[in-house]
């Protein structure tokens, strides 16, 4: 090493140096850079807790639940209501609640990751295309997902789960139809600032074609602030789901989705209100998560927008 | 007026027609394209993806004769391209075919049911501006202060919140508990037969009609429904209200109002806000045309017989004609009121007019 040798320096300046000696230490920088703000935002960090905590639940659901999440005591232990036993109290088959809450959320988090795995890559294609080609492809593509932005999300869900059937997969299915136009227009807009910059005409004159330069060079940069997007919808996401589990689409009974379990509980909404009670709080508490998990790594990520 | 500035003014003036026209046009293909888009994923989910419409008619069963026919009759023998012009125009004048469920044609339901889910929007949207306009403005004026911080749970929670969740907790506690509401109905029984509704808004008939228990009955119906979807239109309205106004205060003319010794209240509720508005119309809009689509949910809770329930209905029962005429019925809405919020922000915003 040269004069950084000469006195030490520390974990903290090495990272926030203005002259990274490699990409590996640039990347670290940043990161810890937005790390620093990201955790000065009290809400934010409550939000990732919250979906540490989903996490683990959904990892260890089988250890932390008490009782069996589809066999209840339908003999003894019907529509009882909270107590030191059952927690969240049982449903109308005897079903421990607290359990099947926790075995849910398996399904949230699966939902939730299928969607933004169909959903974001499709928006992210559509919109860099779009942008770096520009002309008549542009137009084209952009159209389309102008369309899809205008159509109303849940209704076009609905219809979509009509046609296919209900299930999870369908409803998973249904909601990604309807959930890429924004990652398009977001993608597409990254692109156009950074399509005529002098680093793309760069890798242009070395010859790339556009294959490569739309997928190693302007993917890339799209990544971050699609990330932001895309937490920032899975409350949506969640919510979609659980109505459409609600209103039979989703989720069929035995599996513990949340939506289908305050939908069972509605009958007995009246006298044994925690039937529907205890799940409904269940997507509350995980969509703030998301919710407040999306604004702080949006104003960490981008400090330009933070008031919004 | 010399005669350069006359032809100069001449100039603008037809300038400015051409760019009114041309911004027109391109409204028009937005709007044009735009609904055959949503007619072409409506004719892709009823025709291409469900099994064979003829069978779902006949049964599997039928000889296949009658199926040949049946599919002739029905012309889906013809080329898809064909089919989906006479979708078109069916659609277009309002044939969506007839209901299974209730052996009505399907616009004859929907035009039934369109007044109950519009006057439930209209009352959601007002209880919605009513009270987040203001709540936006005090936490934008009084920002980080604790007022700010209740309006922004309030709106994360909005956000947040299954709607048809919160939905039952309002019925078992308003209804059940405390009985200030009526049960989940447009109105009480004895009212239905008696009471002759004229445009279908049941709180307008009854009060042009003068029948004042009519009018209490159907508000004790209405209200926590409308409550409900009003705190969702709350906590989106007051939450851009809020972001509007922080970039308002943030203006120089603000300084300038300051300093020209204008009041307070002056300068937030006739400066700011004012210019704030234009923007504000476009998002109150956009929660109608959200608190429409978010009905299917608040009716099936409320059993209120909207479009939302009606669609609900027909899906349980595999009625498909059904929900593609409700879904196209809730789309048009949706994509008019898109599309008319955003032509009139570019009416209203002087900022956007051509010089």
């Amino acid at each position: 090493m040269t004069a950084s040798d000469a006195r030490p320096i520390s974990r903290r300046d090495w990272l926030l140096s203005e002259r990274p000696a490699s990409r590996m230490q640039a990347r670290l920088g940043r990161a810890y850079v937005a790390w620093r703000r990201f955790s000065a935002n009290r809400l934010a960090f409550l939000g990732l807790l919250i979906i540490i905590a989903l996490l683990v639940i959904a990892a260890l659901a089988g250890v932390l639940a008490p009782y069996s999440p589809t066999f209840g005591d339908l003999k003894n232990a019907r529509l009882l209501a909270p107590s030191a036993e059952h927690w969240f109290g049982t449903d109308d088959l005897g079903r421990d609640i607290l359990s099947r809450i926790l075995y849910g959320s398996r399904w949230t988090l699966y939902v939730v990751i299928l969607v933004a795995i169909i959903a974001a890559p499709i928006g992210l294609l559509v919109g860099t295309v779009a942008g770096y080609a520009g002309g008549w492809t542009d137009a084209i593509l952009m159209r389309i997902t102008d369309i899809f932005l205008a159509f109303p999300k849940l209704i076009l869900a609905l219809a979509f789960v009509a046609a296919l059937g209900p299930g999870i997969e369908n409803a998973v299915l249904a909601i990604a139809i309807t959930s890429w136009p924004p990652y398009a227009r977001i993608a597409r807009a990254e692109t156009l600032t950074v399509r005529n910059s002098d680093y793309i005409k760069a890798v242009q004159l070395m010859g790339a074609s556009p294959f490569r330069i739309v997928l190693r060079h302007i993917m890339p940069l799209c990544i971050s602030s699609l990330i932001v997007r895309v937490t920032l919808d899975m409350a949506g996401i969640i919510l979609t789901a659980a109505g459409l589990g609600f209103l039979g689409l989703g989720a069929q009974p035995p599996l513990p989705e949340w939506g289908t379990m305050i939908a069972s509980g509605r009958r007995f909404v009246l006298d044994q209100w925690w039937v529907a009670g205890a799940p409904g709080f269940a997507i509350l508490i995980v969509s703030l998560g998301f919710n407040l998990l999306g604004d702080g790594l949006r104003d960490a990520l981008d400090p330009r927008s933070g008031d919004q | 007026m010399s005669a350069v500035e006359k032809e100069v003014a001449a100039g603008r003036g037809s300038a400015r027609a051409v760019a009114i026209a041309s911004s027109l046009g391109r409204f028009l293909v937005i709007a044009i394209t735009t609904y055959l888009g949503l007619l072409a994923v409506t004719f892709f989910i009823g025709r291409v993806i469900p099994i064979d419409p003829v069978l779902a008619v006949l049964g599997d069963r039928a000889p296949a004769n009658v199926v040949e026919r049946t599919r002739r009759e029905m012309g889906l023998d013809l080329p898809l391209v064909e089919q989906f012009y006479i979708y078109v125009k069916n659609a277009l004048s309002g044939n969506f075919g007839v209901s299974v469920l209730t052996t009505n044609p399907v616009m004859t339901d929907i035009r039934r049911a369109l007044p109950a889910t519009t006057e439930l929007a209209t009352l959601g949207t007002l209880i919605g501006a009513l009270f987040g306009v203001p709540l936006g403005v005090l936490a934008a004026v009084r920002r980080g202060s604790l007022i700010d911080q209740i309006v922004r749970v309030i709106g994360l929670i909005g956000y947040s919140v299954p709607i048809f969740w919160l939905g039952l907790l309002g019925l078992v506690l308003f209804y059940a508990k405390l009985q200030w509401v009526a049960f989940p109905a447009r109105l009480d029984i004895v009212y239905e037969y008696t009471f002759t509704p004229i445009t279908g808004f049941y709180l307008l008939d009854s009060a042009m009609q003068g029948q004042w228990d009519v009018f209490y009955d159907a508000f004790r119906h209405i209200i926590l429904p409308a409550s409900l979807l009003g705190y969702f239109s709350l906590a989106y309205i007051s939450r851009m209200t809020r972001s509007f106004m922080l970039n308002e205060l943030s203006q120089e003319y603000i300084v300038a109002a300051r300093a020209k010794g204008l009041s307070e209240t002056r300068i937030i509720w006739g400066h700011a806000l004012r210019n704030a508005a234009v923007p504000m119309v476009t998002v109150i809009a956009l929660s109608y045309a959200g608190l429409l689509e978010g009905s299917v949910l608040t009716e099936t809770v409320f059993s209120w017989p909207g479009i939302g329930l009606y669609i609900t209905n027909s899906l349980q029962n595999a009625d498909m004609n059904a929900v593609l005429g409700g879904t196209i019925v809730i789309g048009s809405v949706f994509i008019a009121i898109n599309l008319l919020s955003d032509l009139l922000y570019r009416v209203l915003d002087p900022r956007t007019k051509v010089r």
